[in-house]
């Protein structure tokens, strides 16, 4: 099983040398002619004002973290689904108890707005 | 006959064998390796070059004009130019801007496109690396990028560059749920997380897409927005936010972005073939393995087709609405497929019986959704024209 | 031989991001070199052949909790100062505990005789897995997913009240 890991390892060195050789390449082929006007930060051609950071709504977070919770779901659904064929139908209601708690969990974000995007 | 029969596996044992005559197992394990890593990447651009022509000449289709015909044959190597292109412009880097984090955001994209390529199986054995764990795989692979996403708002020191890229990420993630979700159904009914596994699981004509097209549906929507196409391209689109997250990039880290995109999309179009459609299955493969690989680059065709239509016909989706039919359609719709689907299987019926079951129960579900989104849409709609 | 090779690179990777999170003066690149070390972790995973759980660090650990992390750094003012004070007034106290259970664990690791199995895993190991969810171990399972609700519902009841 290691061996296939091997695989991945080695896949991983080319693709990685692959996106750092293209940018090299460029960097070397491409003009440098850096001026202040260029390397300005880009706002719809307007000098920058005030500090750069945003109003972060909590929503973005919420959001997150919601995805966690249900990330977390599914990752514990896999390997039932992967055993499915070898259980009995208690799995099925076992896995059925397991979701409706979690579509209540979903259900009271709903209710609470925490999936409305403002 | 026979060696064509089954050619691109025949290819690699003659490889394999001729290196073993001069070199030790380990050293020929090894050559084997790096040599397939690099066929994958080979085949990665090509078939982006490809998809890329296709896309620009089926949208220039559809809105009545010609698309790229000038370099090469009816436009065939437009793309080359345009990288050749890309590859020569100044990259200009915003002051200020975080030069690690910067740079190795578009990198990390490029990355994790290619990495997904090593589990997508074009052929009877003819696949990265088919491993245990292949379908999650895929989707680690796939959150990378959201990682890469955000890195690169953050490293372009632009307040507009941020702002896009904590959306463009809250997007993804809002539909990896879904998608995650969608992928648990065959899964169920293979009882394999290996990709050649499901194919084989769906010998026979099985596809799994035809027993379970709500779960189908569902996997291409979520896959639409997963590679930020339209018609869920808000946050890329010209006209809002001024490009998002990539604002600050330009040359060859554009590229790279670009590349990106258009090698997940290729690779969620692959992923559904092989989930839901037999993957490189088709009349007569046993007997002609390389078939495989041509059902396989068909019913791929077809799917990018799909994606491709989608991007041309719809119109943009507004962010609150695209999380909303995430949350509150997708997902229910996703879990409610999996939980009918596994009640469904487990009765002790005739195989027959219980995959028409399975197909009633899934078109039950389509139709309600519909029902419910057209409900729900009366109803805003009523509400605002009382507001007036 | 090349195992412990890798191990011991993987390792050093590893811990020298988890070092780089706490030395670093920058919250971002922290939370970046955070995302790094789960990567080790996983491959840590995969040479001890828990293939299931290396793609799920993955998953979980990079593309979710990281995402999260980095969320939670913009949402406080920390993301945007660029220089953040390496140490705080208390460092003699802390270097003296974390001296402490540094020991402690030292003394663990090595005088314990830990059970070590040289078996190789089942080649049905998901599947293994995923019984033992609805077997022996359907309780946790179970709780697992009411532990999901309450930290949702807890997130949500405090996010709302700061509106």
């Amino acid at each position: 099983m290691l061996q296939s890991y091997a695989f991945i390892g080695i896949l991983a060195v080319v693709a990685f040398g692959f996106a750092v050789a293209g940018l090299i390449a460029a960097w070397l082929v491409s003009p440098k002619k850096p001026n202040p006007i260029k390397n300005d930060t880009y706002e719809c051609g307007i000098q920058t004002f005030g500090d750069t950071w945003v109003q972060f709504k909590a929503q973005y977070y919420l959001f997150a973290l919601i995805f966690v919770v249900f990330d977390v779901e599914a990752v514990f659904l896999f390997p039932w689904a992967v055993a499915y064929r070898q259980l009995g139908f208690y799995a099925v209601v076992e896995a059925i108890l397991f979701i409706l708690i979690l579509v209540g969990g979903l259900l009271y974000a709903w209710r609470k707005g925490a999936l409305d995007w403002q | 006959m026979g060696f064509v029969a089954d050619l691109f596996r025949n290819l690699g044992a003659a490889f394999v064998g001729w290196l073993s005559g001069f070199l030790p197992p380990w050293a020929v394990a090894l050559v084997n390796d790096v040599a397939v890593a690099l066929l994958l990447l080979t085949l990665a651009l090509l078939i982006v070059l490809y998809v890329i022509w296709f896309e620009r000449k089926a949208i220039a289709r559809v809105q009545d004009r010609l698309g790229p015909n000038r370099a090469g044959p009816a436009g065939l190597l437009q793309n080359l130019a345009d990288a050749m292109k890309l590859l020569i412009k100044e990259s200009i880097t915003p002051s200020d801007a975080d030069r690690w984090v910067y740079n190795l955001a578009p990198i990390l994209s490029v990355f994790a496109a290619i990495m997904l390529l090593a589990v997508v199986p074009f052929g009877a054995g003819l696949i990265g690396e088919d491993l245990n764990v292949g379908v999650l795989y895929i989707v680690a692979m796939g959150s990378l990028g959201s990682m890469a996403v955000l890195m690169a708002g953050w490293g372009s020191n632009n307040k507009y560059a941020l702002l896009g890229g904590f959306r463009v990420v809250a997007q993804l993630l809002s539909y990896e749920i879904p998608m995650v979700l969608a992928m648990l159904s065959p899964v169920l009914l293979a009882g394999t997380l290996s990709m050649q596994g499901i194919v084989a699981a769906q010998a026979g004509g099985r596809w799994f897409g035809v027993l379970m097209p709500a779960a189908f549906l569902i996997y291409l929507v979520s896959a639409v927005a997963e590679t930020g196409r339209s018609p869920f391209d808000l946050l890329e689109a010209e006209s809002e936010l001024v490009a998002g997250f990539h604002i600050e990039y330009s040359g060859m880290k554009f590229a790279w972005f670009y590349l990106a995109e258009f090698m997940n999309t290729f690779t969620l179009s692959a992923v559904a073939t092989t989930l839901f459609f037999g993957g490189w299955l088709g009349p007569f493969v046993d007997r002609a393995p390389v078939l495989g690989v041509v059902y396989f680059a068909i019913k791929v065709s077809i799917i990018y087709a799909l994606f491709t239509w989608f991007r041309a016909t719809l119109p943009r989706v507004r962010i609150d609405q695209l999380m909303a039919f995430a949350w509150k359609v997708l997902v229910p719709g996703a879990l409610a497929n999996l939980l009918l689907v596994a009640v469904l299987a487990k009765l002790p019926l005739p195989d027959l019986l219980n995959s028409l079951l399975i197909l009633a129960a899934n078109v039950a579900l389509i139709l309600t959704g519909l029902g419910m989104i057209g409900r729900s849409l009366r109803l805003q709609a009523q509400r605002r024209l009382a507001q007036g | 031989m090349l195992l412990q090779a890798i191990f011991i690179l993987v390792s050093l990777a590893t811990l020298g991001a988890a070092l780089l999170v706490v030395l670093t003066r920058n919250l971002f690149h922290s939370a970046l070199f955070l995302a790094a070390s789960f990567f080790g972790v996983a491959a840590l995973y995969v040479l001890l052949e828990a293939e299931f759980l290396a793609v799920v660090q993955v998953l979980i650990y990079v593309g979710a909790i990281a995402t999260l992390i980095v969320f939670a750094i913009m949402l406080s003012r920390g993301g945007v100062q660029r220089g953040v004070p390496l140490f705080n007034a208390e460092w003699a106290i802390v270097a003296v505990g974390v001296a402490l259970l540094g020991g402690v664990l030292i003394v663990l690791l090595t005088q314990v005789a830990w059970p070590v199995s040289q078996a190789a895993p089942p080649a049905d190991l998901i599947a293994r897995l995923g019984q033992a969810f609805v077997g022996p171990y359907v309780i946790p399972f179970e709780v697992a997913s009411a532990l999901l609700v309450t930290a949702l519902i807890g997130a949500i009841l405090i996010a709302r009240e700061r509106e």
